[in-house]
């Protein structure tokens, strides 16, 4: 078990919406990942889709950075409609 | 099941550490907010310490918490009861590995945790150290155990840590079916024959203390818990759990038409809470430190279950690995 690498489950709860993280858990390849995930997430009918990605190959930005990272969208205010003043009377704007 | 983080006081660790001077500035920051700490953010080394015991002690439980259980499947009384009882034994191993995936997000390894439970390092709740005698021992686990449960861990779903967080909000939602038909199977037992209500009024009797003492030592006793406080595991005290409980259940006997193994249970007007006896916490240290009734054959059932088991394993890697060679070479 030990070299069983740890994947990621997403689950789409529905058809209409994106997956969703829902937990991690350990299998020997895709196929028994997948699997593990119906039985393990999907006991209840949570799902209509699963994706299972190994952890190893995610990707994350680092909370440490997480200042200088995000930083460029802080002072970009003008990206929201309410930075706009609209003059009294003015509709469907 | 069974979210408690204790254990015997002779094996209390000395520091109880209130508040960690060199703490991270966006941990404090975190839980000054009652915010969420997620896996890769700074915490304290005790935070995460603290919590790996607990989660790991915590899936262990759920583990260990299958076999009283699985051991009525093949004799539930019809097919109905033996479906329900498959389908929450199975929910049981689910909430392990729930749990087992939010102790790895600490960087803790399964395969470390199954070895300290294996050699006794890390423990179980003391509540499956009880024999399940009959089939209305099912019912009594199921409401009681359950239910005790359930009063642990409704808090642990305002967890401080994320993962454990999230992991308690789903095993919450799956607990409720738990303790409902615990609650019906001592119902129908109860409105059954004579022998019928005195089997389920025996199984009450025997988990009714046992039941307590999962919350844990009393307050003044119990010296990790004013520090788990502090960091947002945990949301209130044993003893407190421990009256929620009692107030939860003593109506729910009256329903039942069973009573309570307790002279002492009765509505104190001035508290607005039922009063109850002491409860023996020596026998809760005693069943901790090894001494219950099956502490043993729980330890070998599973030690013997995972080694049993290792071949599975072994060939599930074999053909995994020999399927990614193969996916090479024809690449």
């Amino acid at each position: 078990m030990n070299d069983w690498p740890l994947w990621e489950v997403f689950v789409r709860s529905r058809r209409g919406l994106s997956h969703v993280h829902a937990g991690s858990l350990h299998a020997p390849d895709a196929e028994l990942a997948l699997r593990n995930a119906r039985d393990l997430y999907t006991r209840r009918q949570e799902g209509v889709s699963i994706w299972v990605v190994r952890s190893a190959e995610i990707e994350a930005s680092t909370p440490d950075e997480r200042d200088s990272f995000f930083d460029p969208a802080a002072d970009k205010i003008y990206r929201h409609p309410t930075f706009y003043d609209v003059p009294e009377g003015v509709q469907h704007l | 099941m069974y979210g408690n983080d204790f254990t015997a006081p002779e094996e209390h660790s000395r520091a109880t550490r209130v508040a960690d001077p060199d703490e991270p500035a966006s941990f404090t920051a975190v839980l000054a907010e009652d915010g969420r700490v997620e896996p890769r953010d700074e915490m304290p080394e005790g935070y995460r310490k603290t919590l790996v015991r607990q989660i790991a002690q915590h899936a262990h439980s759920e583990i260990i918490g299958m076999q009283p259980e699985g051991n009525w499947i093949s004799r539930a009384p019809s097919l109905r009861r033996k479906a329900i009882l498959m389908a929450k034994v199975q929910d049981e191993a689910g909430h392990g590995l729930y749990l087992y995936a939010a102790a790895e997000t600490l960087g803790a390894d399964r395969a470390d945790l199954l070895d300290m439970l294996h050699d006794g390092r890390q423990k179980y709740s003391s509540i499956f150290n009880y024999p399940t005698l009959t089939w209305a021992d099912v019912g009594a686990i199921g409401w009681l155990v359950d239910g005790a449960a359930i009063v642990n861990q409704v808090p642990l779903c305002r967890c401080s840590y994320g993962p454990y967080a999230r992991a308690m909000v789903r095993v919450c939602k799956e607990e409720s079916f738990h303790q409902r038909q615990g609650f019906e199977i001592l119902h129908t037992l109860s409105h059954g024959t004579a022998a019928q209500k005195a089997m389920a009024q025996d199984a009450v009797n025997r988990y009714w203390w046992p039941s307590l003492m999962m919350f844990g030592p009393p307050d003044d006793d119990s010296p990790n818990s004013a520090r788990s406080m502090g960091w947002g595991i945990k949301r209130f005290s044993n003893d407190d759990l421990r009256q929620r409980f009692v107030d939860m259940t003593v109506p729910q006997a009256e329903a039942l038409g069973l009573t309570l193994p307790d002279p002492e249970i009765r509505w104190n007007e001035e508290r607005g809470h039922y009063d109850f006896g002491e409860v023996d916490f020596t026998e809760l240290f005693e069943v901790i430190k090894g001494n219950g009734p099956c502490n043993e054959e729980r330890m070998a059932h599973k030690v013997a279950a995972h080694e049993n088991g290792a071949w599975v394993r072994e060939a599930a890697s074999a053909y995994a690995a020999k399927r990614s060679a193969r996916a090479e070479g024809a690449a």
